[in-house]
């Protein structure tokens, strides 16, 4: 059995590390072969993004070098896939070589869009690239009072992002003495402050405390960067001294150039995981089209159900595992307190009280996600 | 696009029903019906506010065996 992972992510890592112990055997035995194709010989901790933006992370505390956290047994190569040829079972990469496989996994993650928006790339700071984080941080340095506006673009990574960019700029600017000459607004794109009920439910009262101004049903239409002022599809307008971007995502560029999926994303079986229309051919973490959350945990989650059902076919000829939706999310309420949602298809969150224990167990696993990738925790 | 697009959001909290319509309304082309399948009642009230501030159409609402089909039409 060939098995090609696509993409050296969170997901496609999990996935590879997590069946190269579970096929060791087979893999000794040379019945089955796992091979990683990769954009970059190095991975990156993108939560970390956030840290970096108020500099309590350096940029190169997020990365490792990718072949450091696989399997020995993983064939990996830095040669990213340029044609999908899913009728063939086989994909062609940037340096020509051709790679033939029996399953693949696809794990090719996102991108931040904000060219989909007119001014945004230039009157926006964001904190989802690394040059964005340390972009985002010196301007917030130089920062002595005005308006700071949130807005947030749809679908975006990490859905949580917004409420604890938000709680983190309330406790930046009161550390530097500064919050009563700070006007924090934040924008959101449906009627209430987070997408999740309880999650909304548990931060508007955070918010009316900190002195955070928010309006919901502001979906980013244009950024008039001269007279700073940010505009939504329904109407309205926000003057901004500083403009904070979660923008648009979209699946990368390989797979809408090869139509494996509209702006990116593959439909995708919610339960088994697998591509519409190709049984052998699964997908993992952002690439998804799924409607749960595009973070490393839905991501971990979801490759853990896939390495399962990829080892049990190879091993007794038939997955055995559904996807129940699962993710688990840390939420930051600021630099000294957290909490965290945890939900699936069928049930919601119960968003517990934010606390400094949940806030030091998160700035843990900053640190003990490089043994989660590994397929150790 | 010619036939009306089905948008499965039963079943799921975050990103939620609204956010995935606003994701799919903004891949369609203007004229696109597009139905929203959701198993949370608050959809029924959130999606034809967006939908009148924004200034699309509502095409049809109503529940059926516990879910809501929600049809829409972007037109902008």
């Amino acid at each position: 059995m060939r098995i090609l992972v696509v993409g050296g992510g969170t997901g496609g890592t999990i996935v590879a590390n997590n069946l190269a112990r579970r096929l060791a055997p087979e893999i000794r035995a040379r019945k089955a072969w796992i091979t990683m194709l990769s954009a970059s010989d190095r991975h990156m901790y993108q939560p970390g993004l956030l840290y970096v933006a108020f500099g309590q992370m350096m940029p190169d505390e997020l990365y490792r070098d990718q072949q450091s956290l696989l399997e020995s047994s993983i064939d990996f190569h830095v040669d990213p896939v340029e044609t999908f040829e899913l009728d063939k079972n086989q994909v062609k990469t940037k340096s020509g070589a051709l790679h033939a496989y029996d399953v693949l996994v696809i794990a090719t993650g996102s991108r931040v869009m904000p060219k989909k928006i007119p001014g945004l790339e230039e009157g926006a700071e964001t904190f989802y690239t690394e040059a964005g984080a340390v972009k985002l941080f010196k301007a917030l340095r130089e920062f002595e009072g005005g308006k700071v506006c949130i807005v947030v673009g749809v679908p975006h990574k990490c859905p949580i992002a917004p409420v604890e960019v938000t709680f983190s700029l309330h406790d930046y600017f009161k550390t530097r003495g500064i919050r009563d000459k700070v006007h924090i607004k934040y924008n959101y794109p449906i009627n209430r402050i987070h997408s999740i009920e309880n999650v909304a439910k548990w931060a508007q009262p955070e918010f009316d405390r900190m002195g955070v101004e928010y309006e919901t049903l502001f979906n980013v239409e244009a950024v008039d960067v001269e007279n700073k002022v940010v505009k939504s599809l329904e109407g309205s307008e926000d003057r901004y001294d500083l403009l904070i971007s979660i923008p648009e995502h979209h699946g990368m560029d390989v797979i809408e150039s090869n139509n494996l999926g509209p702006d990116g994303w593959i439909p995708t079986d919610r339960h088994k995981l697998t591509m519409e229309g190709h049984d052998n051919v699964y997908v993992v973490g952002d690439t998804t089209n799924l409607p749960v959350s595009k973070t490393g945990s839905a991501a971990h989650f979801e490759a853990e159900v896939i390495a399962e059902n990829i080892a049990s076919i190879v091993k007794i000829g038939t997955p055995v595992k559904d996807y129940d939706g699962k993710v688990y999310c840390f939420i930051e309420a600021g630099h000294d307190r957290a909490t965290y949602a945890m939900f699936n298809y069928e049930n919601p969150p119960d968003l517990k009280a934010a606390n400094k224990s949940m806030h030091w167990f998160k700035m843990s696993y900053n640190k003990m996600y490089w043994a989660s990738v590994r397929g150790l925790l | 696009m010619n036939e009306t697009k089905i948008i499965d959001a039963r079943n799921t909290f975050c990103p939620g029903p609204l956010m995935e319509l606003i994701t799919y309304i903004r891949q369609a082309d203007v004229g696109d019906s597009l139905e929203l399948l959701s198993t949370d009642d608050g959809t029924a009230n959130d999606v034809p506010e967006w939908i009148e501030k924004v200034g699309h159409e509502m095409i049809s609402s109503e529940k059926v065996e516990g879910v809501w089909h929600i049809t829409v039409r972007k037109t902008k």
